[in-house]
Formats: C-alpha cells, sequence, structure tokens
C-alpha cells in the first residue's frame, strides 16, 4: 500500500482554502472560489461561471438526473470531478439550424436533437471527454456529481461570483 | 509549457526603449571546474561547484546552482513563459513575444530605488540559444532540473558529463485533447511513464466509450488524472485541450516553483487534488501581498499585476488555465487587459 494518500474533494465533501492579505492588496482580486461548494448549492445543471479570461469561461456544473441537450459552435471539454456521469453524444443532422455558427458558448435544445446516435462515454473521477463542434450532448447521473467544463461563455453560462466568491 | 507556438503579427512592446544587445559569446571550459561561462550583452554567467554568478556592470549576483538550474530550466522550456520570469527576487527576464528584457534588480524596490538596477534587451531566439547551451553545459549527469528533489540527483560539484535528455525535453501540446487519433499520445508504462510513487494511488481505468460505427474519431474521452499521475516532471504546464484559444495547461506540483512568475495577464489556477500555497508578491516592487492557500476544487485569478511563487508538499495536481490569444499583447501594451478578470 502506498505511503501516499492523493486528496481529492467531492461535491459532498469539500473543503475550500483561504486568502490572507499581507498588504496593499483586495481578496476579492483572487476570485477565489471553490468549484464542489458552487455545484453542492446550484441547481442540477446550472452551468456556474468559476473562472473567466476574457470571452473564455469554465463552467462549474452540478450533475443530477438528465441535462437538457446542449450543442455549442466550437468543441467544449467535460472532466467529471467527482462521481459518474454519462454523456451521450448525438451528430446533427444540421448543425448550422441548430446553433448560430458564429455564436459562442453551449447553447440548450428546445428538445431531441434531430440527428444519428455519436455513442455514449461513461466518465469516472478524472475522465475528460470531448463534447465535439457538431453534435449535442446530455448528461446523466444518477446521484448528485460535478462537471467541470471548459467552453466560451453563452446563454446558458451563470455569473453569480458574488455569491461564490470569497471576499 | 503552457504557450502557443504562434503569437501573431503583433507589434513588439517595449517600454524602457532599449536597444537590441546583439554580443553573444561562451567562454571555453574552465581549467578547474569544467563549466563553460557565458555572455550575453553585458550580462555574464559562470558556475563553480556550488553557485551561478550573474555579473553585470552594476553589481555581481549569486545564486544556488540548485536553484538557479531549475529557473533556467523553466524559462527554456517556457519559451520565457507570459510575463517575467524571476529566478529569485533579483534576476530574470521579462517576454516581450519576439525580445526579451534581462534584468538584475530591476523589479526589487530596494535596487531600484538606489540606481543599482540594469537591464539589457534581446532577441528572443538569440538569448534562447545562450540559456539552451548554458542548461545543456551546467546540468550534470544524474541531475535533472524538472524533477522534485526527492526523485533526482545532484548539481554540485565540477563538470560531470551532462543529461541532455531531460533537459532537451520535448514539451506536450494537445492540437485538440489529449489522446485523440494524431494528436499527443496517453502516457503507459510502455512508452516510459510509470505511474509517479506519489500517485500510486490514483485510478488508471479508463472511460468506458462505446462509439456507433463511423464515429469512433469523435466519440473520445481519457482518463486526465491518470494521466497527470504519470508526469515525469514538476512546475511545468503542458496543453491538454483546447478551445480555441482557451488552454487547459494541467501540470503536476511538488516542492517549490523554482521561479517567481510575474503575470502580465490574469492567469487562473484549478487545484485538481491535494494543496499547495501560493506567496503573492508586487509585480514590480517584489512586496508581499498575499498567501492564497489552495486546496481540491479551489479556483483563484492570479491578477495581472502580481508574481507568485507556489509550495506543494506533496505532489499535486493544479490545472494553470491560460488565454494564448495572439491579441493579449497588444492588449496589455494599449492597457487594455485588466488587472483581475472578474468584477464583482
Amino acid at each position: 500500500m502506498s505511503q501516499y494518500t492523493t486528496d481529492y474533494a467531492a461535491i459532498d465533501e469539500y473543503d475550500s482554502g483561504s486568502i490572507t492579505i499581507i498588504s496593499q492588496d483586495n481578496k476579492k482580486n483572487y476570485v477565489f472560489s471553490n468549484m464542489f461548494e458552487v455545484a453542492a448549492t446550484a441547481k442540477p445543471y446550472e452551468r456556474v461561471a468559476i473562472a473567466k479570461n476574457f470571452e473564455y469561461v469554465i463552467e462549474s456544473v452540478r450533475a443530477e438526473g438528465t441535462s437538457p441537450w446542449y450543442s455549442a459552435a466550437h468543441d467544449e471539454f467535460a472532466v467529471a470531478m467527482d462521481y459518474p456521469v454519462t454523456v451521450e453524444l448525438v451528430k446533427l443532422d444540421d448543425p448550422d439550424a441548430v446553433v448560430d455558427p458564429e455564436s459562442e458558448g453551449a447553447v440548450r435544445l428546445a428538445g431531441d436533437p434531430a440527428g444519428k446516435k455519436m455513442g455514449t462515454i461513461k466518465l469516472g473521477r478524472g475522465h475528460m471527454a470531448l463534447l465535439p463542434v457538431g453534435a449535442a450532448y446530455r448528461f446523466t447521473a444518477e446521484k448528485p456529481a460535478t462537471l467541470m467544463v471548459q467552453t466560451i461563455d453563452g446563454p446558458e453560462t451563470v455569473h453569480k461570483w458574488a455569491e461564490i466568491c470569497q471576499q | 509549457m503552457a504557450m502557443k507556438e504562434d503569437i501573431g503579427d503583433t507589434m513588439i512592446s517595449n517600454p524602457r526603449g532599449l536597444p537590441l544587445e546583439a554580443h553573444y559569446k561562451v567562454d571555453p571550459a574552465d581549467n578547474v571546474t569544467g563549466y563553460k561561462a557565458f555572455e550575453a550583452g553585458k550580462f555574464g554567467f559562470r558556475r563553480d561547484e556550488y553557485f551561478a554568478y550573474i555579473s553585470t556592470p552594476k553589481g555581481t549576483h549569486t545564486m544556488s546552482v540548485d536553484a538557479f538550474l531549475r529557473a533556467l530550466m523553466r524559462d527554456v522550456a517556457w519559451g520565457f513563459f507570459y510575463g517575467t520570469v524571476n529566478f529569485d527576487p533579483v534576476f530574470g527576464t521579462t517576454n516581450f513575444y519576439g525580445e526579451v528584457d534581462m534584468f538584475y534588480g530591476a523589479l526589487n524596490e530596494a535596487y531600484t530605488s538606489e540606481g543599482r538596477d540594469y537591464v539589457e534587451r534581446f532577441r528572443a531566439d538569440e538569448l534562447m540559444a545562450i540559456f539552451k547551451e548554458m542548461v545543456s553545459d551546467w546540468t550534470n549527469e544524474g541531475f535533472d532540473p524538472f524533477a522534485a528533489p526527492r526523485e533526482t540527483g545532484v548539481p554540485w560539484g565540477t563538470k560531470n558529463g551532462d543529461n541532455d535528455d531531460a533537459v532537451s525535453r520535448q514539451r506536450v501540446t494537445a492540437r485538440r485533447m489529449v489522446g485523440m487519433p494524431g494528436d499527443t499520445p496517453l502516457r503507459t508504462d510502455a512508452s516510459g511513464f510509470p505511474v509517479n510513487t506519489m500517485f500510486d494511488d490514483v485510478a488508471q481505468d479508463q472511460p468506458e466509450v462505446h462509439a456507433e460505427p463511423g464515429f469512433e474519431a469523435e466519440v473520445q474521452a481519457f482518463n486526465l488524472f491518470g494521466y497527470l499521475s504519470r508526469s515525469d516532471v514538476t512546475w511545468n504546464p503542458s496543453v491538454c485541450s483546447v478551445v480555441k484559444d482557451s488552454l487547459f495547461c494541467p501540470t503536476t506540483e511538488e516542492y517549490i516553483l523554482p521561479v517567481e512568475h510575474g503575470n502580465d495577464r490574469c492567469e487562473w489556477f484549478i487545484q485538481l487534488s491535494d494543496q499547495i500555497t501560493w506567496n503573492i508578491k508586487d509585480g514590480v516592487t517584489g512586496r508581499p501581498k498575499a498567501v492564497v492557500a489552495m486546496k481540491a476544487g479551489d479556483v483563484a485569478c492570479m491578477p495581472a499585476d502580481i508574481r507568485h511563487q507556489g509550495f506543494s508538499p506533496k505532489r499535486s495536481m493544479l490545472l494553470v488555465w491560460e488565454n494564448g490569444s495572439p491579441k493579449v499583447p497588444d492588449l496589455i501594451r494599449e492597457g487594455k487587459a485588466p488587472n483581475v478578470s472578474v468584477q464583482f
């Protein structure tokens, strides 16, 4: 047995760090949050921005039950951070009719997507999946889980920095 | 390293208005120590059994050669990185993306207030050539400046062979995602990447991928944590997934970040496992500003006007998130890049 233990956290077990100001600084400058705490207090599949750099964002998503279908005009990536999450992928027959090809960020589909089933991916802790451009995707999680999504700020991205960040 | 190879066709900023230096020289190996000495402009570099000496017209700076080589290795591997690489509170380089300022005391208020600071400017490719030759010559057999102290030999003593395999590692830069067909491959025992001892408990299973016929190339996933557990370097972010200019650059960290990285843009850290404590100082003066302690799941932005140095007591997984857009240097030069990514 290893003498080392890798310390993870989860939606039901997390412990946030801290900021100590030494001089002439402000905790808000560090936009400091904990993705598991964000997911623990979010609604299912609320896509909460936890990091933003110009137009790009990282979202923390509470996966619970089955999500709506989403698509985007660019690749996105999802990482399962604690518990299993299944990804379903559908190749859209007409992606441009579903998502403006010039748009950015994930778009929620009104109903089921029209297209061929591409496959499924069952993610465990630390597994990353491609959410490819031109596809629709949805998530399923039997118990609450945390997803980290690499994407662009879009209509589904929720900004509530004052609620989630240390001040 | 996390930078994109191509930074686009942008103007090169030169805030100090410095001329380009063109003098470079490599002196023969010293009769006693066996190490070569180097000159770039009026900066001189030599080492002996324990120390690196950096001479300038304003004074000579001494560093432990252990710390110097670890810092030099990052400066080389990161292509001078984004912003400033402070080897320590006195010496370092600032990247202007095509040209580089090399400084002595210029970002230390004690030196600048007394006029003891000194700066010269170089073409990045020319200074990089000297730095690469220096790290190759000064690194002895058995010492790996990328490795944590517990897993490598020592840098001390007179010239004793080299470790060019270690100091010339090819960086990982996935074009779309690690593990995809034609992209950066997964790490395995067979490819020379065993699981690090401190990550023995990291699961090595792969996602269950069920692709319908014809969609095998697009239904893709991999075990990111398992991939990181097999990293053979520390403090060396590598691109693992790409959304346009959004670069996920995870890395494994142990012991101390060998440099104080001075940001010129906002940089995000997402602690994936374990913990790291960051000492934050003012980017210009070096005055301490804050201590940021990050645990698993914590997310923090490093403002664009600070320098930071991390301390990781156990090997940890850190996601460094960069915006590699070629427009960012222009925005920095025009003063349009924010110091803090989010106002709330």
